[in-house]
């Protein structure tokens, strides 16, 4: 315990001197607040570079990543003491997006050696970003419909087709995809998973808006897009499975299952219970609205239960985390709590929570307008719901097909 | 906070797993119940459950228990709740050995909890007057007489009241219903004169007694007319280990239902192929998931004596309420017509939970205690 506590002091010290002040807190009007990383990436607060270069130094934007690939190589224990101590500063995260949550963790458990060296430094120190290539207009839960062409050239692949929803594909330089390698061969078994560099001619995107006004994805077109042999991951028609453990990081990602259910997680927002005190009032120290409280207090015990549990899936795995079938329990069961949470919130604020623009609506009324309609797509986005209880139902109770 | 069992713990849980599986099937509070048994529960299962030591898991090594804590009692709860096994173990060994461990004098405890652990001594406690759990609503009066008091009034829906050997009378020496100050605990021996105990028939087969008094006499328990912190320290002791018990109840209700969609058929293939009833399936799984996590952490809680105590209780009663209720009903609805039966064992789970649930509060009780707790 000796060494746990002089890592949390050394931490603090660390983090007290190179932790930006401008990068503690929410991030201020018109500043991005969260950084992607890669060549497109505009700093608008110069801070924010900074930040990031002096984490990514001590690998600390990949905390457990090893350190032979540039990750931090801290411990389980030393990862949630580091959280700690950032909590502890309102730190922002220095960086985050697809390369931390899903494609480094794919490359760790099935990447080659040489994909490893290659790729995951890039993602630590925020010079590339990627993004997503796997669903598209005919194949969304049934992701394995998928369509997009990718053919034996000689020395490289080649790559025809269209991807769509494509997060942040207009600011990312790699796109890791799905593709169909043997149409012949039934659906799950012509797959493969390539990585394509999306610095060429044969990548073009357009980006779609959203239900929230901003236009957080794309379309992804594939026009005889050109791919390296060696950025094949896993065997050729064999990328199903590649696939699948990485929806796996993907939804342990969204579920928040990697923050281990720390209470008080610095997430810019306030509590629902402070909002609604605010907006609703107390009588005798109790939510003057009685069926509202009732609600509320629903969602806050579901909460509490849910971060005691992603904690125990902490404690139970000694691995920290490699991601199971649970995952879908996980992703399942966040996203609902978490969408129920922001209606709670509207119905908490009134019509101030309903404010699109102008001066009538303060900034954070302004933002949970937006929040609220972003949170819709987190049940449906990396597998629907509906999707995670088959999941669930198949993997876990082993209920028949 | 330790979200996982040590190894002794899941030495306990295994061996109670053994002992409930091999002696206190369902079967046996079937027969209990068909056989209109004067205990309500089998005296020499009780008696090997003593020998176990699980009658002084929570009582310290120095007044002759096993000091394995409440992480212990509650595996032991849970694999009970499983078989819905019937005995005197929640009435005695928690709710009444944490009213002397909190309340007893030295002398008190010397002299008792050693005849809990050794299952020698039956308490209940009697505290509810109304259909609905009233913690602080006492109006039984106690009235100071010698070295003792006497006490008047009536008590309902008290656990084991009608094999208890002694009392523990939760009653009001000043105030109004409703005021924490004013109420006394005081230790009646249930053959005391003006002691009339009628034993009630519930639904879950389990054994409950309404209780009148008139002008009984006992000893005081703790200090007069401050019960009501040692009260609500027994009672969220009471409502965890309660949680426990139904955890154990709710999964195995859960793992038979699941199991029946395994293999009842119907259109030619197993009922459980049916997305309607496989997401249902899979949503019960992940209430029981958390509710895992909330009796673990309440657990602890009680070990580390926290000061989350109150909550977590909360917490822990109002998700178990739900959870079981929600298992429960789905079991009998996923098992159709069969789970009408008396002869299936299904339904015995439903009533259990219904009763649970109405034992130390509701989930309204609890979420309106947790919103308390937390300033609004
Ligand atoms: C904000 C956002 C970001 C996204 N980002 C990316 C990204 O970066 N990369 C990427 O590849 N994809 C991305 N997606 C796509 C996402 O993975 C798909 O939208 C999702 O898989 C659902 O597919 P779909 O939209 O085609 O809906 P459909 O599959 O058509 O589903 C429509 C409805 O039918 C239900 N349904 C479908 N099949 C079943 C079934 N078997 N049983 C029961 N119900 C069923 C669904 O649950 C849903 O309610 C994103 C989506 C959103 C909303």
């Amino acid at each position: 315990m000796g060494t746990l506590n002089d890592f949390r002091m050394e931490t603090r010290a660390w983090l007290e001197e190179n932790c930006p002040e401008s990068m503690r807190g929410p991030a201020a009007v018109g500043e991005e607040d969260m950084i992607g990383g890669g060549k497109k990436q505009v700093y608008k607060n110069p801070d924010a570079k900074v930040w990031l270069d002096r984490m990514a130094a001590r690998g600390w934007t990949a905390p457990m990543w090893p350190t032979e690939y540039g990750g931090g190589g801290l411990s389980k224990d030393e990862y949630l003491i580091l959280q700690d101590e950032m909590i502890r500063l309102n730190a922002r995260s220095p960086i985050g997006g697809m390369g931390f949550s899903m494609i480094g963790p794919t490359l760790l458990d099935y990447g080659t050696e040489e994909q490893k060296r290659e790729h995951l430094p890039k993602i630590v120190s925020g010079e590339i970003r990627w993004c997503q290539g796997y669903s598209e207009p005919g194949a969304g839960s049934d992701l394995a419909g998928l369509q997009t062409k990718c053919e034996d050239a000689g020395d490289y692949f080649l790559v025809n087709g269209q991807k769509i929803w494509t997060s942040g594909a207009q600011y990312a330089d790699w796109i890791f995809t799905l593709v169909r390698t043997d149409p012949q061969a039934p659906k799950h078994e012509g797959i493969s998973f390539v990585l394509i560099d999306m610095d060429q001619p044969g990548v073009t995107v357009r980006p779609i808006k959203l239900i929230s006004g901003s236009s957080p994805f794309c379309e992804t077109f594939f026009d005889n897009a050109r791919v390296e042999k060696q950025n094949l991951v896993g065997q050729i028609n064999r990328g199903w499975t590649v696939g699948k453990r990485l929806l796996q990081h993907e939804r342990s990602s969204i579920s928040g299952l990697n923050s281990g259910g720390r209470r008080g997680r610095y997430d810019g927002m306030r509590g629902l219970t402070d909002v609604a005190k605010e907006y609703v009032g107390l009588a005798d120290g109790k939510l003057a609205d009685a069926t509202l409280r009732g609600e509320i207090l629903v969602n806050e015990m579901n909460q509490r239960a849910f971060g005691l549990t992603q904690q125990r899936a902490m404690a139970e795995s000694e691995s920290g985390g490699t991601p199971t079938f649970a995952t879908s329990f996980f992703k399942y069961y966040g996203s609902e709590t978490g969408k129920t949470r922001l209606e709670l919130q509207l119905k908490a604020m009134g019509t101030q929570s309903l404010g699109w623009e102008g001066d009538m609506f303060s900034d954070e009324e302004k933002t949970l307008t937006r929040t609220w309609l972003r949170s819709k797509s987190s049940t449906i986005a990396g597998g629907s719901s509906e999707i995670q209880l088959n999941i669930v139902a198949k993997r876990v109770l082993g209920l028949p097909d | 906070m330790p979200l996982v069992l040590n190894e002794e713990q899941n030495m306990l849980k295994d061996a109670a797993k053994d002992f409930c599986g091999n002696n206190t099937p369902i079967s046996q509070l079937r027969k209990l119940r068909d056989d209109k048994a004067d205990k309500g529960f089998d005296e020499p299962t009780w008696q090997q459950m003593v020998e176990l030591g699980w009658a002084g898991i929570i009582i310290p090594e120095d007044f002759g228990g096993l000091g394995f804590g409440y992480m212990g009692m509650g595996v032991v709860m849970e694999e009970c709740g499983r078989t819905l096994t019937a005995s005197p173990l929640f009435s005695t060994a928690v709710l009444g050995a944490s009213a002397i461990m909190n309340a007893g004098s030295d002398e008190q405890k010397g002299e008792l909890l050693g005849q809990v652990a050794g299952g020698e001594l039956l308490l209940a406690l009697a505290l509810e007057e109304t259909p609905h759990h009233n913690p602080y609503g006492a109006t039984t009066k106690a009235e100071k007489s010698g070295s003792g008091y006497k006490v008047t009034g009536s008590k309902k829906f008290v656990l084991d009241g009608h094999v208890a050997n002694k009392l523990i009378v939760v009653a009001r020496t000043s105030g109004n219903a409703g005021d924490r100050d004013g109420l006394t605990m005081v230790l009646v021996d249930s053959d005391a004169k003006g002691v009339k105990v009628t034993r009630t028939f519930m639904a879950d087969s389990r054994n409950a007694a309404n209780i009148e008094f008139d002008g009984a006499e006992g000893v005081l328990l703790g200090t007069e007319g401050k019960a009501a912190d040692v009260l609500d320290r027994v009672l969220d002791t009471g409502r965890i280990l309660l949680a426990a018990e139904m955890l154990g109840s709710s999964q195995e209700c859960f793992e038979r239902t699941v199991e029946y969609l395994k293999t009842r058929e119907q259109f030619g293939v197993p009922i459980g192929s049916f997305q309607a009833l496989k997401h249902r399936a899979a949503q019960m799984f992940c209430e029981i998931e958390l509710s895992k996590s909330v009796v673990l952490e309440a657990l602890s809680a009680l070990d580390e004596n926290s000061d989350e105590i109150a909550e977590l209780a909360s917490l822990a009663k109002a998700r178990l309420n739900d959870t079981y209720n929600l298992v429960s009903s789905e079991g009998i609805q996923m098992h159709g017509g069969i789970g009408m039966t008396d002869e299936y064992d299904i339904g015995f789970f439903m009533k259990r939970a219904r009763v649970s649930e109405h034992t130390l509060g509701n989930s309204a009780f609890h979420r309106n205690r947790y919103g308390e707790t937390q300033g609004y």
